[in-house]
């Protein structure tokens, strides 16, 4: 006598909704990880089955960042929450000089979150991974009642591997240094404001959320005695130039007409009384090394498609108070400041 | 960016200071103040200051609608933000601004009080409109340049037939602030800190035009420039005001001739007279109790009032005693002068007016100019 197979709805993608039991445990949890998850981040480790992935590493430092991603809204020109979660943790590895190679991947999902708009999400981390050259090889889900959540919060934890000749690190910036940017600066930041709710204010620039891997491994390639190397996200170039200069014991002098800017992100930033360098970025990078080397740097960065509008922007200087400082392109100098608390728009 | 850069070119601006140069008597300062935030927040931003000669001294006036608030406004408002019936809504700068021990209407939203941020009072009619089981408070602040909006907003929700649409009024006027500083005893009588001549705000005079300051430049004998807030604007008025000095002149003149007419927008202000009235006295964080600086909604009005139709008590506030906030609007001393500054006051935890907005002088002060101060 055989057992009867049991039949079980394949999940409604088209108007499922997101239920407790998905996080429950039980058929539903299990189904939805394999037929959502398991599908699109397919790969050996993965389909073990494990709670857990077991990996070699090829020799070196490992380098292991986290990130929580809770962004509203969940999408956005040029992405949404899943790329973004994946092009953040990668972009935080690949920082420290090193290759990313492995990636968790925690969802909290509310209830009722259409399983259409999840598939979505998945779908674009699964692209993102794959450009990027790395795995999702482990993960978790947990629902949340109807109101607890934003519909999806996303955690990414990122593994690779960094060689011994390479030592990137926020305190090794040095008066004389250069600092140089990968390209325009604001554009995430304003293309997620355009979009809150309220605002009623359409611009035409996108997010530009994007793994910088490649362009990094391009970057190390020509010049593997970079100082520091840390993108600026929220915050802006702002928060990161002060972070380092502070680590590193260093003052910071920037010349504004040097510092790329698109005019719709100027013009936007102008409307909402916002200064661009705040403004947050989720595919920039800014880069410090010794000036002698700016130049090739400068020319490795031009040649990647993520580097283009890469530009010099400043220099490091000594300065015991750690101040970074703007030439404006008026011809004044003024401090840019840590910001107080969230950037708001003025009144008048 | 065309019309924005045209006003910010670094190439004209060094032609300016060239003049400027040229035409300082050097035997003299020239004390003169900006009155309004977004001058100075203009000033810093752009590093105006490096370009002026030595003996051009600007001095910050108090023309910032949050800084000015005082923290017994704020209270209430966050009074209003706890009743469960009220939805309490303003533009985002007022939220982070701290009433007394600490709260702000950001941390009574994180409390769980329904505090919106809005960007013009239409949002606000709207949520008026969505929400028909809730009070809607607007809490409106600003100079000349928001009190016909707000104007505008009991008008129409008089049309629409809102009953849920209540207005917290803290509009000021800024004439009334000028001639209070003009008038206070260091400034007048004794002469001991010269204010030679005013910046005055060009949006400000859009609505009102430059006829109200008429009568103290002859009353107080200084001359006021009304100025565009783009640096090379201050630039120039900067250079107006140094002119009039050396001639001995003290009149009005307009720098903003690309908007500012005589009288103004003269629409906008019977709009205004029409709903809103003087207050005999209003506070201001900073200068105190000014005589008719401040407006309240008239009696016709008064279904839109929050203070009448919803009246809420809030124990006395005070400010810090070690805050020099009341004289650096006054421009007796500098930021770097108080003891607080720096210290236990910072732009994150704001103890007087100055620090609270980023157009506040201290504020300014802080994130753009101390590197000044440490060299």
């Amino acid at each position: 006598m055989s057992t009867r197979t049991a039949y079980t709805r394949s999940l409604d993608l088209k108007n499922g909704v997101v239920e407790m039991s998905h996080g429950g445990g039980g058929r539903a949890m299990s189904q939805l990880i394999e037929q959502l998850f398991g599908d699109a981040f397919a790969n050996d480790i993965l389909a073990q089955g494990n709670d857990q992935a077991a990996f070699e590493l090829p020799r070196g430092k490992v380098v292991m960042s986290t990130d929580s991603f809770v962004i509203s809204p969940l999408f956005f020109p040029g992405g949404n929450i899943g790329n973004l979660a994946v092009h953040g943790t990668v972009n935080d590895v690949a920082l420290s000089g090193g290759q990313p190679l492995y990636l968790t991947a925690g969802f909290i999902l509310e209830e009722g979150f259409p399983l259409k708009d999840l598939k979505t999400i998945v779908d674009s981390m699964a692209h993102a991974a794959h450009e990027a050259g790395v795995y999702i090889v482990t993960g978790d889900t947990k629902v949340v009642e109807r109101g607890h959540g934003d519909g999806v919060y996303i955690n990414t934890t990122g593994i690779g591997v960094i060689t011994d000749d390479i030592h990137i690190s926020g305190e090794r910036a040095r008066p004389g240094d250069k600092i140089l940017i990968n390209g325009y600066v604001g554009d995430h930041g304003v293309a997620i404001m355009s979009l809150r709710e309220g605002l009623g204010f359409e611009a035409s620039v996108q997010s530009d959320c994007a793994s910088l891997n490649g362009l990094i491994g391009d970057m190390v390639k020509a010049v593997p005695d970079i100082h520091v190397m840390r993108d600026p996200t929220r915050g802006g170039l702002a928060a990161t130039l002060n972070e380092i200069a502070r680590q590193s014991g260093v003052g910071m002098m920037l010349n504004e007409p040097d510092i790329p800017i698109r005019d719709q992100v100027r013009g936007a930033c102008e409307i909402l009384g916002l200064d661009p360098l705040y403004v947050a970025n989720e595919g920039k990078l800014l880069a410090i090394c010794p000036e002698d080397q700016a130049e090739t740097l400068l020319h490795a960065m031009q040649a990647h498609p993520l580097g283009k509008q890469a530009a010099i922007i400043g220099s490091v200087i000594e300065d015991a108070n750690s101040f970074v400082q703007l030439k404006t392109g008026f011809g004044g100098t003024r401090v840019v400041d840590w910001i107080a608390g969230e950037q708001l728009p003025r009144i008048c | 960016m065309k019309h924005v850069d045209e006003y910010r070119n670094g190439d004209t601006a060094q032609k300016l200071a060239a003049t400027l140069a040229r035409e300082v008597d050097p035997a003299r300062d020239y004390r003169l103040m900006e009155f309004c935030g977004g001058h100075t927040h203009a000033i810093f931003r752009y590093g105006v200051q490096d370009l002026l000669p030595g003996n051009v001294k600007m001095i910050h006036g108090p023309g910032c609608p949050v800084c000015v608030l005082p923290i017994s406004r704020i209270d209430q408002a966050i009074a209003y933000a706890r009743r469960s019936d009220v939805i309490l809504c303003s533009y985002g700068d007022m939220l982070r601004v701290p009433g007394s021990k600490f709260t702000s209407l950001m941390k009574a939203k994180a409390e769980g009080c329904d505090v919106r941020m809005v960007y013009s009072t239409l949002d606000a009619l709207e949520l008026a409109q969505n929400n028909p089981d809730k009070k809607i408070v607007f809490f409106a602040i600003g100079f000349e340049t928001t009190t016909p909006p707000t104007a505008m907003a009991i008008k129409q929700a008089e049309t629409m037939g809102l009953k849920n649409f209540f207005i917290l009024s803290n509009h000021v006027l800024t004439p009334s602030a000028i001639q209070n500083i003009l008038e206070s005893p260091d400034v007048r009588a004794l002469g001991s800190v010269p204010l030679d001549g005013f910046l005055g705000p060009a949006h400000v005079s859009v609505v009102i035009g430059s006829q109200p300051y008429e009568y103290f430049v002859e009353e107080f004998q200084r001359p006021v420039v009304i100025s565009g807030f783009e640096p090379l604007d201050v630039m120039q008025s900067i250079l107006m005001l140094v002119r009039q000095l050396n001639e001995g002149r003290a009149e009005v003149e307009n720098q903003y001739l690309r908007a500012v007419t005589h009288m103004g927008n003269t629409k906008a202000k019977k709009l205004v007279a029409e709903i809103f009235e003087l207050r005999r006295v209003f506070e201001w964080r900073g200068l105190g109790e000014v005589p008719y600086s401040g407006l309240r909604i008239k009696e016709e009005y008064a279904a839109f009032d929050a203070e009448v139709q919803i009246p809420v008590e809030t124990p006395p506030a005070r400010e810090n005693k070690a805050c020099e906030c009341p004289a650096i609007l006054r421009g007796m001393k500098k930021p770097t002068d108080c003891k607080l500054f720096g210290t236990h006051c910072t732009p994150e935890n704001p103890m007087g007016s100055c620090m609270v907005s980023a157009e506040g002088a201290c504020a300014a002060y802080y994130s753009y100019g101390r590197f000044r101060e440490a060299v």
